[in-house]
């Protein structure tokens, strides 16, 4: 089961009794209390203040190399909003990269599940290990490493590609790092090797499907596609819909390697000038705290509204098994 | 195959049938189709670890240069009468010979035979420019030394490892403590709480980012390991979620045995829940090591301006930012710093491959 799977239960699920309080109850309820204090003082401290506080922060103009502060009232939400372009276009580059990163990472990770699941792969154990392991690589040491892989001049995925017959290497080859239009796929190539948590889930899910059904199935003459498509699948959407919120979790706070690689520059052209590239820019290379607590609000409120909605759609198709 | 046993006790009596054989060969090639696609796939998924190690054992001149053959090799030279030259592949009466050009020329250039130097020179007329250097396999080792110590790689590993281990013995206790308490105590408003607590792993932290990281540097703690550190010490959702689930396989009358016996309610804890949850804990504490060693965007905020200390993550990329025109060291850094996640996950892969990591249950 999944924190997406526990959530749905939970709203569910029956409620703490209203009125009186019995004696025992009460002793109860106060060392439930007890036991979670690390989390609420945690909670308060250092997420529900600080919220509060950036969005009073967001209505000042902040600046805290030289630590003035003017109120500006909502200045900043208006610039963010209408007379700055790179909000806008910062988060449609994350959002298009989103649009071709899941669906292709979220697919390949099914596919691969359903192979490491196959009876008929030899060595099963030795090939989870190794898909799984470059998950584990420093993100920072996987993105440089792509970064050289993915490199028009001296990499070897243009080389391989050469090796077709397609002119890859050079300046009029495929400039994966250089070309805007293609940033989106390159960055989704960087991205490749972490999808082995996704994978390990999927095949967790994969084992959890009765095996009473596929040989329902497979009596009644049912084929691997057929099966794949009518039992595999139906019973692994709770695993996907939580691939989809982790994955839109991640999408939203994507960083790391258009940093590494890029900087701030949003070289090629601002196609790598993702929402958090711009919110790290925006605050700490040039310290405008009130503008970037704006630009951290607006990712606040874009991150619920996806999340409101992929848990709204979850009844259309996500398929829970009663009972657990 | 279900059918085995008995296909034995009949095997010697009568011959097998011919369609029972058909599906065994059907069986064996599927089994070896499949093994050869996965081959096939990890092949093309771990191209490019092969790559970086390859290119991490260049020199800075091949590694950078597209025509280079892709295994580590440099031009070949011959020393003669103190002086290196460079080894030519020269084409003589029809068959090539490897030669030190000792003179070059644009009609006529001079050679020696680095076999037979004593020879004396050798005259070849053409265009030297023409001819291809011969190169001979050359392994840069070097280049680990060097990025080694450019990166200050053991300072990086020790601030590494101090962070790693100090939030793991605080996250993971202050995680178990309100794990249990959500997977055991009935309390007002349990629900709603455990929804806001999961909602903090779905919502960017970047909301509560900008006060925080104003308040540490009004307090002086930008540019040390504080801030980093403390936030964590209260525990963390995703580790929770993972321990409450694993909490709630386990039985409760080992509490009510305890409670029997005069134990109280944090001391049933620490001596019952705790040692029953070591698969478990064993997980969550790989998971936030792994969180820590890749920890990036906080290190990288809180310690700039402070160069020294930071991790090998942060460190890795002003690296790469500094070395940008030798991708043969930033491949021996970025290798070295794989090196030891990778090695404590081959030795606790059986933990990560059971599925706990990512769904709190054993399977």
């Amino acid at each position: 089961m999944t924190f997406t799977d526990a959530i749905s239960k939970e709203r569910a699920g029956p409620r703490f009794r209203r009125g009186k309080m019995s004696d025992s109850e009460k002793y109860e309820a106060k060392l439930g209390f007890a036991f979670i204090s690390p989390w609420l003082i945690g909670f308060l401290v250092f997420y529900l203040i600080p919220m509060a506080a950036s969005f009073i922060i967001s209505l000042f103009d902040y600046n805290l190399a030289t630590n003035e502060a003017s109120f500006t009232g909502l200045d900043n939400w208006t610039r963010m909003l209408f007379d700055d372009p790179n909000t806008w276009s910062s988060l449609w580059v994350t959002l298009r990269f989103g649009l071709i990163m899941l669906p292709i990472s979220m697919f390949s990770a099914f596919m691969l599940a359903v192979l490491l699941n196959s009876l008929n792969l030899w060595g099963r154990n030795i090939f989870r290990t190794l898909f799984f392991a470059p998950s584990l690589v420093p993100f920072v040491a996987g993105a440089l490493i792509w970064g050289q892989v993915l490199n028009s001049q001296t990499g070897w995925l243009n080389r391989i590609i050469e090796l077709f017959g397609i002119n890859a290497v050079g300046v009029d080859g495929i400039r994966w790092l250089d070309n805007p239009t293609l940033i989106p796929v390159t960055y989704t190539f960087i991205g490749i090797w972490g999808i082995g948590n996704m994978i390990l889930i999927t095949l967790a899910g994969l084992q959890g499907i009765p095996t009473a059904l596929h040989e329902a199935a497979h009596i009644d003459g049912a084929g691997w596609w057929r099966r794949l498509r009518t039992i595999s699948i139906p019973m692994v959407t709770p695993v996907i819909f939580y691939n989809l919120v982790l994955g839109v979790v991640a999408l939203l706070q994507y960083f790391l390697p258009p940093f590494v690689l890029q900087g701030t520059t949003g070289y090629p052209e601002g196609a790598t000038n993702f929402f958090m590239i711009y919110f790290y820019q925006q605050a700490f290379d040039f310290s405008q705290m009130g503008y970037g607590a704006a630009l951290a609000w607006f990712l606040f409120f874009i991150g619920l509204a996806i999340t409101i909605l992929l848990f709204g759609t979850q009844k259309y198709w996500v398929y829970y098994a009663g009972g657990d | 195959m279900a059918t085995s046993i008995r296909d034995k006790r009949r095997g010697e009596v009568e011959p097998e049938p011919e369609w029972k054989l058909k599906a065994r060969r059907r069986t064996l090639l599927l089994k070896m189709g499949t093994t050869a696609l996965a081959t096939v796939l990890l092949a093309i998924f771990l191209m490019p670890m092969a790559y970086a190690f390859i290119t991490s054992v260049k020199t800075s001149e091949q590694a950078s240069d597209p025509e280079a053959p892709i295994l580590p090799s440099q031009p070949a030279t011959f020393e003669y009468e103190g002086r290196e030259y460079d080894i030519l592949a020269v084409p003589i009466d029809g068959e090539v010979q490897n030669l030190a050009i000792v003179q070059p020329g644009r009609q006529e250039s001079e050679f020696i035979d680095p076999d037979d130097p004593d020879a004396g020179t050798i005259v070849w007329e053409g265009n030297w420019r023409q001819l291809d250097s011969v190169r001979e396999s050359a392994w840069a080792w070097g280049n680990y030394q060097d990025a080694w110590d450019f990166i200050n790689f053991p300072r990086m590993l020790f601030w590494t490892l101090l962070y790693a281990f100090v939030t793991l013995v605080g996250a993971v206790s202050a995680s178990a403590l309100v794990a249990y308490g959500f997977a055991r105590f009935r309390f007002p408003f349990r629900s709603v709480l455990f929804m806001v607590l999961i909602g903090t792993i779905v919502l960017p932290p970047a909301v509560a980012l900008i006060p925080k990281y104003a308040f540490f540097t009004q307090i002086g703690w930008t540019g040390t390991w504080l801030p980093l550190i403390v936030p964590l010490m209260f525990g963390n959702a995703y580790n929770v979620f993972l321990l409450r689930q694993y909490f709630m396989t386990i039985p409760r009358e080992m509490e009510q045995a305890a409670a029997v016996d005069g134990a109280g309610p944090f001391r049933t804890f620490i001596q019952v829940i705790l040692p029953q949850a070591v698969p478990a804990l064993t997980a969550v504490s790989l998971f936030h090591f792994f969180f820590a060693w890749n920890d990036f965007f906080d290190p990288l905020i809180y310690l700039a301006g402070n160069r020294d200390i930071v991790p090998i993550s942060v460190g890795l990329t002003f690296f790469s930012g500094t070395y940008e025109n030798n991708p043969n060291l930033i491949m021996a850094a970025s290798f070295i710093a794989l090196v030891i996640p990778l090695t404590i996950f081959f030795f606790s892969q059986r933990i990560f491959l059971s599925g706990i990591v990512v769904s709190g249950a054993d399977k």
